[in-house]
């Protein structure tokens, strides 16, 4: 291979270090007026009354869009949608948009609209919350009898915060109409979700609806359901006639979309002194809204992870008076592997047996829920070569049983999972006479390097220099692609741009095996292939036109085709997962409870690696991420108000610099011939799944204190 | 934001002339955290007196004493060769504090007179007696642990959140101040800031209209032997949960002075004076150490969510006075 395989910088980079890519709010619209939202300060109740007079009276002010005068729409969901009654289902929402000549002037009128509730007492706090149990798979085997049978038990409850994806753009939208006809340019991880919902909403045709997200600043999950506001711009700029422009402020983005959901878990766990695990019961719980449920496969990870004969995991969902949570990174698979892989590590001291040894005594060879193979699974291989390049060997098996001078060392281990998915996607080539294509897709490109990794792949199947080759996404005018979330697009998008690649291959032999006195005459489809500019035999390579001369020959400027790819019938009789082994060193100043995780080597099996470069990223954002999880985030809510507090960058710590040293990724290769023709997995929330619960276990492992409350913040371990 | 005058002054006279006269107009310096406040509706100031062009950002030797302009930026003091030679504790102290983008906006007057960092106080939704008073503190039966376990009142519980003055407290500092008519006095640093009492409204004994114009830190013989040690939930950018300032002046085998200030844990810088009282004449030694920061935390009252600290100051306390004496 020339491409695939080989460090490639961004493609976007220049165009997003100087400032030429340009976000949702960013673009230039003729005279555009600025929105600015207007909250709920109460969690639950009624608006009795709303006055805008006195905002209306400020100057620049256009329009103030209440329940009272908003259009109401009828599409059939249970997700919130703005200003559609006086109902107030949570703290922070919506129930006004100013729109103004000016932001500032928005935010200011915003200030003195004035509004009463008829409030009542809502109801966040997770403790004394019903719980409802939801739906899952049935148990494998009998679990609670084997486990009660079993020789060696371990029971423990953790519990998880609510935590927000935070990322650096806020979300926001520019809207503008011509006749009835909508453009929004938005920030989303999926435009044709999007634009379904804006059609829906004004009752207008899809074609009449185009939403453009060419970059978006981080994302996470936060994007990936339709939220409120895009409508609101949309609905702002029809009333104004003018096109507007809306953004959250970061107080605002802890309500204007969705978050990790608060998580409690308990994990038992029976063994046999062999180690060998008899029964696991994985019980799990998150909060909800009142208005939907959200759910998330908590505690289902472990079914085909571990060899188990006896397995439950039921999950129940708390309705709270808060927005309903939403996907993020790595949603359900990072919170069960804490409470899952903190428990087993809690095993491995009661059995005296090395953490990893233990995981490769219960390793799974075939899926133990359905009994059918995994198309690859390098899991062990991960645990080879990440202990080896972390000198696991070394370790000692007491706690507190290493030191660096006064602080104490801890080494822990876990391992993350996560699905190899694979969703139908289309993509569009074209190949020009002057030797370069156009390639697009209407998939999204929430930073992982998409625009890069479908370069690459294009670059690769079309025998182009990367250098020569456009691609283009986040646009509804291009064909469909998935949205971007769940790993699934460089499996997804990747193959459909290959499988686009092979299809403009067809056509360019079509257009040369007939003609005598080609070099190509006669050659049949399966023996060519595009290598460097021209298009070859396979079986003899001195048989080869360059392609812009086969384009001529053909008398055509160019080739376009628009492929679909879909995920084989193959893939059923398989089950298709991505693995990886994490290690981390902790170096705990004891008496101050302050923790350093000075060591990260994360081993990571997820079929085949486009752009190591990229992919790096991508792991070293999963380890910051899983610091910050692990030691720092929490959104807190004062519960007598179901109000969250720690609503701010202040408050809401994430990982600085300074909380990071070494990160070390290695990617153990798998040929999987059976997910997709490139053996593509994804990654993006694979490398962060087994981190938090990888830092938990190194602590204990440093301190004897095992803390199975996220996060472990100073104060927890004095 | 509410729309605001704005004024930039050249003098002080101009400066405190300005503020007296006009009702609702504040002095603006760096703005790091006015501005924020005023974002957030927290602050609505009618006009702002900009006073980050006057003439008051060097730092100089005067006597016995340096000098440092109100108007100086926090890391020019951190980085002055004056501050670092004679109090490294303060040098140290300013850059465990905010990032290097703020420091290098702060002014040393707007580091003193920086609000607490309580979310009730930023959530004009919320009872804050601090903002308004007779509404409440939401803080003292609510999420409290960032708060205050020394010298809080049943009106507020938050802490000031600022590490140079710890520092200052440690080192003795006297703020000097204008009104005015020119009236200028000198605020003893342990005076400059209160307890909250019965109107937490207020941070600090300034008055209205009164500038500061310098900090004068009288010269010390703790350069040797200080240790500025912040805790906090990162390793940077972030409030301390508790910090201590401490400075020991070694006589041989004793101790001939001593200075311990923690921040974090009041609503003012917090002068640790029974662990130094104890200290003095004693040995340098752990076992001391841990005696006088006992005393020191006897008084010490947690709330719901921050009995941590009291542990905590008591560690960090031995840990800042053993740091500083080696
Ligand atoms: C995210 C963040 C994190 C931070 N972290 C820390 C931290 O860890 N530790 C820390 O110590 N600080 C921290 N800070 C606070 C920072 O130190 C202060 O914001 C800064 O010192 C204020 O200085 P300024 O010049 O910008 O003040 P301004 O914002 O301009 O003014 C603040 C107040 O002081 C008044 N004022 C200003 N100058 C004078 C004067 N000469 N006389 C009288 N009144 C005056 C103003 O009227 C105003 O009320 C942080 C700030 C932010 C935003
Ligand atoms: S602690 Fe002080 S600042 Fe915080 S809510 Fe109470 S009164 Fe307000």
């Amino acid at each position: 291979m020339k491409y695939i395989g080989k460090e490639m910088s961004r493609v976007d980079g220049v165009a997003k270090v100087t400032g030429r890519a340009k976000y949702a709010v960013e673009y230039k619209v003729n005279d555009p007026a600025y929105g600015y939202i207007v909250q709920s300060t109460v969690a639950k109740g009624r608006i009795s009354k709303i006055d805008t007079s006195k905002a209306e009276k400020l100057p620049g002010v256009l329009k103030i869009l209440t329940h009272q005068n908003a259009l109401k729409v009828e599409e059939e969901t249970r997700q919130f949608r703005a200003l559609q009654s006086d109902t107030v289902l949570f703290c922070g929402q919506p129930i006004a948009l100013v729109v103004a000549d000016t932001f500032e002037q928005a935010r200011y009128a915003a200030n003195l609209v004035e509004i009463e509730y008829a409030k009542e007492q809502p109801s966040t706090d997770f403790s004394d919350t019903e719980r409802v149990q939801s739906r899952g798979p049935a148990p494998r085997g009998k679990p609670a009898e084997e486990l009660a049978g079993s020789p060696v038990k371990i029971e423990a409850e953790y519990s998880i915060p609510i935590e927000h994806h935070n990322p650096m753009e806020p979300h926001g939208a520019t809207a503008f109409w011509e006749g009835d006809k909508l453009t929004v340019f938005d920030k989303s991880q999926g435009v044709y979700g999007v634009r379904g919902h804006l059609s829906r909403s004004f009752g207008i045709p899809e074609g009449n609806v185009n939403v453009i997200s060419l970059f978006v600043g981080g994302a996470f999950g936060s994007s990936l359901n339709v939220n409120y506001y895009p409508f609101l711009a949309a609905l702002a700029a029809r009333e104004v006639k003018r096109p507007v422009k809306l953004s959250l402020t970061r107080r605002q983005m802890f309500t204007g979309h969705g978050y990790r959901p608060y998580t409690t878990q308990k994990v038992s766990i029976g063994a046999e002194s062999t180690g060998k695990f008899r029964s696991i019961i994985h019980e799990g719980a998150t909060n909800t809204s009142t208005y939907e449920d959200f759910t998330e496969s908590t505690t289902r990870f472990g079914r085909t992870l571990y060899e188990c004969p006896n397995y439950d995991s039921p999950y129940y969902l708390l309705k709270t008076d808060l927005p309903t949570p939403t996907w993020m990174r790595a949603p359900g698979a990072v919170s069960g592997a804490f409470a899952l892989e903190s428990a087993i590590d809690e095993l491995s001291y009661e059995l005296k047996i090395d953490p990893v040894e233990l995981r490769l005594i219960n390793y799974a060879d075939k899926d133990p829920e359905t009994g059918r193979p995994f198309s690859s699974k390098a899991l062990k291989e991960c645990f080879t070569a990440g202990a080896k390049k972390f000198g696991w060997e070394k370790r000692k098996f007491a706690p507190r049983s290493m030191r660096d001078g006064d602080l104490l060392v801890g080494w822990g281990t876990a391992v993350g999972t996560w699905g190899a998915f694979q969703a139908p996607a289309t993509a569009k080539i074209r190949v020009r006479n002057d030797g370069s294509a156009l390639v697009g897709s209407g998939t999204t490109d929430i930073g992982p390097g998409t625009y890069t990794v479908c370069t690459i792949i294009a670059a690769e199947s079309l025998g182009i220099d990367p250098k020569k080759i456009e691609f283009v996404l986040g646009d509804t005018e291009l064909p469909r692609a998935p949205s971007q979330g769940g790993s699934i697009t460089t499996a997804s998008v990747g193959s459909a741009v290959y499988g686009a690649a092979g299809e403009i291959r067809r056509k360019l032999v079509d257009l040369v095996a007939r003609k005598e006195g080609t070099a190509l005459f006669g050659a049949s489809f399966e023996d060519t292939e595009l290598v460097d500019g021209n298009l070859r035999l396979k079986s003899d390579a001195s048989r080869s036109m360059r392609v812009v001369d086969v384009l001529k020959e053909g008398g055509v400027e160019f080739v376009e085709v628009e492929y679909q790819s879909r995920p084989s019938a193959e893939r059923q009789k398989y089950t298709t997962m991505a693995h990886g082994a994490q290690f981390v060193e902790v170096k705990v100043d004891e008496s101050l409870g302050i923790i350093k995780v000075t060591r990260v080597v994360e081993a990571t099996a997820c079929g085949r690696i486009i752009n190591p470069l990229t992919s790096h990223s991508q792991e070293m954002g999963g380890v910051v991420w899983g610091i910050g999880m692990a030691l720092q985030e929490a959104t807190e809510i004062d519960h007598r108000y179901g109000k969250m507090m720690t609503t701010n960058l202040a408050d809401y710590h994430v990982p600085v610099a300074a909380d990071v040293f070494s990160v070390e990724t290695d990617f153990v290769e798998e040929k999987d011939e059976i997910v997709n023709e490139l053996g593509i997995k994804g990654m993006g929330e694979l490398c962060l799944v087994g981190i938090p619960a990888a830092i938990a276990n190194a602590v204990y492992h440093a301190t004897g204190k095992r803390v199975r409350d996220l996060p472990v913040t100073p104060d927890k371990l004095l | 934001m509410r729309p605001f005058k704005y004024q930039s002054a050249a003098t002080v006279k101009d400066a405190v002339g300005a503020v007296s006269k006009s009702e609702g107009s504040k002095f603006i310096a760096g703005g790091t955290n006015l501005v924020d406040l005023m974002k957030e509706d927290v602050e609505r100031p009618a006009a702002l007196i900009d006073v980050s062009r006057i003439d008051l950002k060097q730092v100089r030797s005067e006597g016995d004493s340096v000098v440092i302009g109100a108007m100086a930026k926090n890391t020019d003091t951190a980085n002055h060769p004056l501050v670092r030679m004679n109090f490294p504790l303060l040098s140290q102290a300013i850059f465990a504090g905010a990032s290097a983008q703020i420091r290098n906006m702060a002014t040393n007057g707007g580091n003193l007179m920086q609000r607490t960092r309580c979310v009730y106080f930023y959530d004009t939704s919320m009872p804050c007696n601090k903002r308004e008073r007779g509404s409440g503190c939401g803080a003292k039966e609510g999420l409290n642990r960032m708060h205050a376990i020394f010298g809080w009142s049943d009106e507020c519980v938050a802490v000031h959140p600022s590490d140079m003055c710890v520092a200052l407290a440690a080192l003795d500092a006297v703020v000097k101040v204008e009104g005015p008519e020119g009236k200028t006095r000198d605020v003893p640093f342990s005076a400059f800031h209160r307890l909250p009492g019965d109107d937490p409204t207020r941070d600090n004994e300034l008055k209205n209209g009164e500038l500061i114009t310098s900090i004068t830190i009288p010269k010390n013989k703790f350069a040797g032997n200080s240790y500025y040690l912040k805790v906090r939930d990162r390793a940077s950018y972030a409030f301390a949960l508790v910090s201590v300032a401490a400075a020991l002046e070694l006589d041989g085998e004793k101790i001939k002075d001593v200075r311990i200030a923690l921040g974090g844990v009041a609503h003012k810088p917090w002068r640790a004076r029974k662990a130094e009282d104890y200290l003095r004449g004693k040995a340098p030694k752990t076992e001391e150490f841990e005696k006088a920061a006992k005393l020191e935390l006897a008084d010490a009252r947690a709330l719901e969510h921050n009995a941590f600290k009291v542990p905590l100051a008591e560690r960090a306390i031995v840990r800042a006075l053993r740091q500083a004496s080696q």
